[in-house]
């Protein structure tokens, strides 16, 4: 019986095109995986199944009734309930406030406390979870504990369609066992829930059914005892790939223009030493969370290192004195892998955004030269393809892609000697994504050193003369992108230490 | 690709029409005041008089000079409440020292120094400390306020005949000057300010301070050092402002301008200040600062007690900053 059906949903941001046809349907009883790439939609598609945003287009049921959820309100009154990447509790509050929360009995505006504690220790009791109890507050529980919390407070608002955003990714193996054991009894007592992964094994672990999003469209859907892993992926990546990446001829100098030795930046740095040479672009592959980002903090001087030597340019020096200023003299450039976060005021118009580490280009004794500024932003803009009326606009008015090409550009008018680019195409349309390969390709053939951490293995094996991957906060010695394959990548992204009883484990971490 | 080039035109559309709603929204704040108080007075040309006007921009001084240092602190993503008790202290300081032979001139310096003071003071405490601005600057409301009592040994303290006392008077000496020297002051520093923000390379990391802090300190841009010049230079106009208060009422006062901070921050809010950061124009800031001078004469003239006052400002403010946040969930989506 299909308990929940949608047909041809689209839904657009601006510019960006979110969701572009989705159909999907959801029986009773089944766990139905959502898969796809960052950026494919699934996100989106589950708010406006929790009724946070409204589809452009395309219909909704539930059990065969329309459905068209204006807030998150109606979408509890029809039995949906979404269970956020991260948990939506209240800290402050206790487990039995948050369970109840928006439903509490009461009589005249007055807490019922003992339906309240009935009530919710109901829903409670399936769970067998030592470190809950009524009283306590959320903000002391463990994630994972915090988590069935969360679980609890749908099925204390009667959900039978549970929508769940990526529920593993910041749980331990234990917790992810007994999160799985939870959603076999939730399926056994008829609640239906689709489950949101990109760790394929995962999916194959816990699902019944997948259908998957790519570029916020529905490409397949069936069982997953029928189909297998690489056709999975094929259908998850399958894009022209071909002519995504430059041609680039891979040949860099043997001069090295950063030299990392020994570098740590505890808890989530161990260790890591490598060069990078002119005119090279070096990869780092690993999981999100493996002390990836930290390194490239660490090196520019965002987050204090522990210890380990730098040697830009010939130059040596400690590695716990760098600074963002140092490193910017130096000649080292940075791109965060958090755009709106750390990369880009949006508030601030595209001129400063992308004169800002160098104002000295268009200004004297420390008087601005507005329209040098403006000349020298608007040849960056050609340069990199920019969509833009003109350099005075915020940075707020400008698509994610064309935000990220501004971020790029403030490198190349800081005329950095080397780059560190964490994450530089997240996020952002294939068009954008292209564009931006293309630049960093010029970079290395300007003979500038690249350094490209990516998620997206595709990405580092179309651009990257050498790749190193983290793992557990360790880099490996990097080798030329011909001594790697991409399951060799991922094998040492997990560690290498493959048992039986981390299946489980080795599943979850593939990011494909 | 057609469709996407088209929506960005659009919304490029909708930015520039923001902008001058951003821009102009404060004249036309400023314009309606005027206008209907001219319309609801019996005698619109005595409102709409030079000599009104003088009265009017003489008592705007003190709060248009705290504006401008408010707006800069603003801009960066900052506050500052210490704003009245600053102005307070600098003023008794100011009144000291006349009172004890000094020079005019060092002593409105001196004065001036002292809102410099506490204003390094603030931002040593919210940079090195990491306390919050607003808690940082609210102690050290409590903290300039009693200063001010102690030192001024809770009395008023009367100054000698100096030109000070002639830096807010509604009738200049000489009268060519045609409007207080005080003004011309305020207008001068107040170009200078919008000059040094705009053009200048202190002013962009002001506004990229206050837009994305994270993003400024991964420029490279030293931003506590950045702080605690902001927090000093600002120190600077609410010491001045303290002197010119002080000129106004001809005496050192200790209790004076409680509560100014709240009309400093208004002026700054009406002007298209955001709490937020990274927005807000020294020329928004002055336009806010007359509004409610505009206002409070209006209100003066009409001959409605001061609560009536004191309601129509409160419901400014608020208007004037939903106005803001419509026109920025307009140029989100």
């Amino acid at each position: 019986m299909t308990v929940l059906a949608l047909s041809d949903i689209a839904r657009r941001f601006g510019p960006t095109i979110a969701l572009d046809g989705v159909n999907l349907e959801l029986r009773r009883g089944e766990v139905h995986a959502l898969i796809g790439e960052n950026g494919a939609g699934k996100s989106t598609l589950m708010n406006i199944l929790a009724g946070s945003l409204q589809p452009d287009r395309g219909t909704m049921s539930v059990k065969g009734q329309a459905y068209s959820p204006t807030s998150p309100v109606d979408a509890r009154e029809r039995g949906i309930a979404l269970i956020h990447q991260e948990l939506s509790l209240v800290p402050h509050l206790t487990v039995m406030e948050n369970i109840l929360m928006g439903l509490e009995p009461a009589r005249w505006g007055w807490l019922n406390r003992e339906a309240a504690r009935r009530k919710s220790l109901a829903v409670l009791e399936n769970f067998h979870h030592p470190d809950i109890r009524l009283d306590r507050r959320v903000a002391d529980l463990s994630i994972a504990a915090r988590q069935v919390v969360e679980i609890c407070r749908a099925l204390a608002a009667q959900a039978d369609i549970i929508l769940m955003d990526e529920p593993t990714s910041s749980l331990q193996r234990d917790d992810v066992t007994h999160l799985f054991a939870l959603i076999r009894r939730l399926r056994s007592n008829g609640i239906s829930i689709i489950y949101i992964s990109h760790f394929l094994e995962e999916v194959r672990e816990i699902a019944d059914r997948y259908t998957v999003l790519r570029d916020g469209q529905s490409v397949s859907t069936g069982a997953l005892a029928s189909v297998t892993n690489s056709e999975l992926i094929v259908q998850m990546v399958g894009r022209p790939v071909d002519n995504l990446f430059p041609t680039r001829v891979r040949s860099p100098a043997d001069r090295v223009l950063l030299r990392v030795r020994d570098l740590s930046a505890p808890p989530h740095l161990q260790h890591a030493s490598f060069d990078l040479r002119a005119g090279e672009i070096l990869g780092v592959a690993g999981l999100m969370g493996s002390g990836r980002t930290e390194m490239v903090r660490a090196i520019f001087g965002l987050d204090p290192a522990q210890s380990g030597t730098f040697q830009v340019r010939g130059k040596a020096f400690k590695a716990h004195g760098s600074s963002p200023p140092l490193q910017l003299s130096q000649g080292l450039g940075y791109l965060s892998e958090d755009r709106k976060g750390e990369g880009i005021a949006l508030s601030l118009s595209i001129a400063d955004n992308t004169t800002m580490t160098r104002f000295s280009s268009c200004s004297r004794w420390g008087w601005l030269d507005r329209s040098a500024q403006r000349k020298q932003t608007e040849a960056r803009m050609r340069q990199l393809g920019v969509k833009a009326r003109n350099p005075l606009q915020p940075a707020r008015a400008l698509s994610g892609g064309n935000q990220q090409k501004i971020v790029l550009a403030r490198l190349l008018h800081q005329d950095a000697n080397v780059l560190l680019l964490d994450e530089p195409t997240r996020g952002i349309d294939i068009g954008s994504k292209a564009q931006i390969y293309e630049v960093i390709a010029r970079c290395a053939a300007e003979q500038k050193g690249v350094l490209m951490v990516s998620s997206y293995l595709p990405e580092l094996f179309g651009m990257c003369d050498r790749i190193a991957v983290m793992s557990r906060g360790r880099l490996t010695p990097a080798r030329t992108v011909a001594e790697w394959t991409p399951e060799m990548v991922m094998l040492a992204a997990i560690g290498g230490e493959e048992t039986p009883g981390t299946a489980v484990d080795l599943g979850r971490q593939l990011r494909v | 690709m057609v469709a996407e080039t088209k929506t960005e035109r659009e919304s490029t559309r909708s930015t520039f029409q923001n902008v001058w709603l951003a821009r102009l929204g404060p004249f036309i704040g400023l314009f309606l005041v005027i206008a209907v108080f001219a319309l609801l007075t019996e005698s619109p040309a005595r409102y709409l008089s030079p000599f009104n006007l003088r009265i009017v921009l003489a008592q705007t001084v003190t709060v248009a000079l705290g504006a401008i240092g408010m707006t800069m602190i603003i801009v960066s993503g900052g506050i500052d409440l210490s704003v009245g008790s600053s102005i307070a202290l600098s003023g008794v300081v100011t009144a000291l020292m006349l009172r004890a032979g000094y020079p005019p001139i060092v002593s409105v310096v001196t004065g001036m120094f002292v809102g410099g003071l506490v204003g390094f003071v603030n931002g040593t405490v919210i940079t090195r400390l990491r306390v919050v601005p607003f808690i940082a600057t609210l102690g050290m409301l409590g903290i300039a306020r009693g200063a001010a009592k102690w030192i001024a040994g809770q009395q008023t303290v009367n100054v000698p005949q100096t030109w000070v006392n002639e830096l807010a008077v509604t009738f200049p000496t000489p009268s060519w000057l045609l409007l207080a020297p005080g003004v011309w002051i305020a207008l001068l520093l107040s170009i200078m300010t919008a000059v040094i923000l705009r053009n200048t390379i202190f002013g962009r990391h002001v506004f990229a301070l206050g837009s994305n802090e994270a993003a400024a300190l991964a420029c490279g841009i030293p931003v506590r050092r950045l702080k605690v010049w902001i927090y000093s230079l600002a120190g600077l106009y609410f010491g001045l402002a303290g002197v010119t208060q002080m000129s106004r009422l001809r005496q050192g006062d200790p209790t004076v301008a409680v509560g100014a901070e709240l009309d400093v921050i208004a002026a700054v809010v009406i002007g298209g200040g955001t709490l937020s950061g990274g927005e807000g124009s020294i020329l928004g800031s002055m336009i806010g600062a007359l509004i409610m001078a505009f206002l409070r004469n209006g209100c003066q003239q009409m001959g409605w007690p001061n609560y009536i006052q004191e309601i129509i400002i409160g419901g400014i403010i608020v208007i004037a900053v939903a106005i803001d946040r419509f026109r920025h969930s307009r140029s989100q989506t």
